[in-house]
């Protein structure tokens, strides 16, 4: 019987997809925030496109609603010089009956380069990208991954800390369904960083201290000396779910304000993926408050680190033996 | 059956005979007669087998009843596209198997007397290894209002069941377990609280790392705690189906010690194959209850071991393709197992926690007399259903070459001993592996 790691190693990562952070090699992901920090230079030029891609075709696939994910994709593949085509099957061909299997075999017929896929289901984007001839990104699949966001979550941290080494981080919110929470999860551990889960019980998935965290039911004392403070989209309907029993609670004990903040360490930064819900997980001027929040910068380097996945997978330098 | 058939007179020698019934396990011959056995020992034809009797030379090799298995799917009528009764009975013959009981969950339900006679009558035209068919416990398996017990009874059904779905009301199910005294019926339940049971696979690490949601394994221990509190309550009869948990079998085990009327089975994969097996999104291995950590299998390889587990039954659950290739959780849930049932009970034997008449017993005379089927013993005048089989015999499972319609297997490439050689129902050969492709 294959061992978990073995599984990893062999499914993800080695056949030019980007499919999860986890089984990335820390001097793979350097190597995608060094590319990436390059691209974050050529985005704040005038003329912001190269043609590294140029006859590349990206086809956007997403079987879920996204507006800034997916903008972010197709600009990043536009300013490499690529052929953008954008489908949204959230309600299309799937309600025809069409399987996720078929729609990629049609798809893979028309010969994209890369497709960068978005699905509801964890592990659909694995199982699409085993039917396909070109490269797959993961723009999120269910509660599993998105490591595009991680990997721009962990540009930003780098880009004002210096290193992710050594930082103690805090994700804060609703664990148990994030996939951003997932990949940065990896991301951190792999790169050598503390990570802290902060949420109720009910947020956090079984199991999770396996993952290499610590876990907290109490802001404050989770916040305690924390260099990055990550905080979590709250889906509403969880209220329904009997997960939290209102957002008013939820944001007096789970909610980031500049009381709970002030816990953490004085220089201590907020980040947030997006949409917000002000004033559910996140106090609405401390979300816009520039000196503390890099949720605008995270969306700046979102572009940076997209373009540097799809210039990695296509010129297939991801997999490369890091130099001696 | 022509009546010609059913006079043939049939010699079975130079076999090991294997009794678990009894305990018998002696070289020897058997006769069949009438489609009964007629008789069996060391002495019989020692000088010879008189003429007009057909000659089968088992040549050394194990011959005992053939298995029970008391959970399968059959997918007829209804989903014939994944299973048909002809279907599921080759595979059945090729795995050993000469009875099996029918779970009532076709797309049309088995909760009348038509569709349990239906099935009933199918099994016999098809004339392959005999169906007993379960009934439902409730009307279109909703939980509410009872099935005709007695009338199902009369007509065929074997015991009381809604399958893949759990009694969740605890008034019901006392109830069910009260009403179903007046015919001494017995009462199988899933169980798995449903409440708690929304998940596609086992909650802990590996769910959590996947992104799947979990099915935390008190779903399950609550289940049967509760269901033995109503048993003691009502004194009915009860049995647990596929039980994959530690703590479950814990429960079954104090139960039995104070003297309850409960019994439960396994399946191959929850003491074969842990959650592992659905690392990579791997579908084949989605089934319910979910394969669980690899402490839960190994409880359950004890659970058998020391006998708090009755019985290893398939839970053969053919899907086709398009059910499987999905995203995770969008899979239909279920293995195929009629052709791997065999080998992989053998597994006790094979690692040493049973012998050889014990891990027999647990497909063939514990089922039978949990069911109250005339099946599973090599007594003189019951039914010659017999297999002859070599129980070391390695080789690696290969579902492309199941007879089962359906190939949804996990155990693709897994190393089994023990290959049947051929089954026998009612005296007269259903499967003879010498004349078949592999």
């Amino acid at each position: 019987m294959t061992t978990y790691a073995e599984t990893i190693a062999a499914g993800l990562n080695n056949h030019g997809h980007l499919l999860g952070i986890e089984g990335l090699r820390a001097d793979q992901i350097s190597y995608l925030l060094n590319l990436a920090d390059g691209y974050v230079d050529q985005n704040r030029a005038v003329k912001k496109t190269t043609d590294l891609l140029s006859g590349r075709t990206v086809i956007n696939l997403f079987f879920e609603n996204s507006t800034r994910t997916l903008t972010s994709f197709e600009l990043a593949a536009k300013r490499l010089g690529a052929d953008v085509i954008n489908m949204l099957v959230a309600s299309s061909s799937i309600k025809k009956g069409e399987t996720l299997i078929d729609t990629a075999m049609t798809l893979n017929a028309m010969h994209p380069d890369v497709m960068v896929v978005r699905h509801s289901d964890s592990g659909a984007v694995k199982l699409l990208s085993e039917k396909v001839n070109g490269s797959v990104i993961n723009a999120g699949d269910g509660s599993h991954e998105h490591p595009t966001q991680a990997l721009l979550d962990a540009l930003t941290i780098r880009r004002r800390k210096g290193d992710l080494y050594g930082l103690r981080v805090a994700i804060c919110g609703d664990i148990a369904h994030s996939r951003v929470a997932r990949s940065n999860i990896h991301l951190l551990n792999t790169m050598g960083a503390e990570v802290r889960l902060i949420a109720p019980p009910t947020l956090l998935p079984a199991a999770v201290d396996r993952m290499g965290v610590e876990t907290f039911h109490n802001m404050k004392e989770g916040l305690e000396g924390c260099d990055i403070v990550m905080m979590l989209r709250l889906q509403l309907e969880r209220m329904q779910g009997s997960f939290v029993p209102s957002t008013r609670e939820y944001f007096r004990y789970f909610g980031l304000d500049q009381e709970k903040l002030a816990m953490a360490k004085p220089d201590a930064l907020v980040m947030h993926p997006g949409p917000m819900n002000r004033g559910v997980e996140i106090d609405s001027e401390l979300a816009d408050d520039l000196d503390r929040s890099l949720i605008r910068t995270q969306v700046e380097m979102g572009v940076a680190v997209r373009m540097a996945c799809l210039h990695a997978l296509t010129q297939g330098t991801l997999n490369e033996e890091p130099a001696a | 059956m022509s009546k010609s058939d059913r006079d043939t007179k049939r010699a079975f020698i130079n076999a090991r005979l294997l009794d678990p019934a009894t305990g018998l396990d002696v070289k020897g011959a058997l006769l069949s007669d009438g489609g009964k056995i007629a008789d069996l020992g060391p002495q019989l034809f020692k000088g010879g087998v008189p003429s007009g009797i057909e000659v089968i030379d088992c040549e050394g090799q194990c011959l005992a009843p053939g298995l029970l298995d008391m959970r399968v799917h059959l997918r007829e009528p209804g989903e014939e596209h994944k299973e048909t009764i002809v279907t599921a009975g080759q595979a059945a013959a090729a795995g050993g198997i000469t009875s099996i009981a029918a779970l009532p969950d076709s797309s049309s339900v088995l909760d009348d007397v038509a569709a349990v006679e239906y099935v009933a009558r199918r099994a016999r035209e098809a004339k392959m290894v005999k169906v007993y068919p379960y009934g439902a416990i409730t009307r279109n398996l909703e939980g509410k209002e009872l099935t005709e017990f007695g009338l199902l009874t009369e007509f065929g059904a074997v015991a009381f069941t809604d399958s893949t779905k759990a009694i969740a009301n605890a008034q019901t199910m006392r109830r069910a377990l009260s009403y179903a005294k007046t015919f001494n019926a017995l009462i199988v339940q899933h169980p798995e609280e449903p409440t708690l049971a929304g998940g596609v696979m086992n909650g802990g690490e590996i769910a959590t790392r996947m992104g799947l949601s979990g099915i935390p394994v008190h779903a399950e221990i609550i289940m049967v705690e509760r269901d033995i509190r109503l048993v003691e309550m009502t004194g009915g009869r009860y049995h647990a189906a596929h039980i994959s948990t530690a703590g479950a079998i814990d429960v079954i085990r104090k139960a039995k010690a104070r003297g309850l009327a409960v019994t439960c089975d396994t399946a191959p994969h929850y003491f074969c194959l842990n959650e592992n097996s659905v690392l990579d999104y791997r579908t084949f291995a989605k089934v319910s209850p979910p394969l669980r950590s690899e402490a839960d299998r190994e409880a359950v390889f004890e659970g058998l071991a020391d006998g708090t587990i009755d019985a290893i039954a398939s839970d053969h659950s053919p899907h086709d393709q398009d059910s499987k290739r999905l995203p995770f959780a969008q899979a239909e849930f279920g293995i195929v197992g009629l052709e791997t049932l065999f080998p992989l009970a053998l597994q006790l034997y094979h690692k040493k926690a049973l012998s050889l008449l014990e891990t027999l017993a647990l497909v063939t005379c514990k089922p039978a007399k949990i069911l109250r089927i005339t099946a599973g013993t090599l007594a003189i005048g019951s039914p010659a259903d017999l297999v002859i089989f070599n129980p070391d015999s390695p080789f690696f499972i290969d579902p492309e070459k199941f007879r089962s319609k359906s190939k949804n297997s996990p155990f693709t490439g897994f190393p089994a001993q023990g290959k049947v050689l051929r089954t026998v129902v009612d005296g007269r050969t259903i499967y003879d592996r010498a004349t078949e492709q592999n």
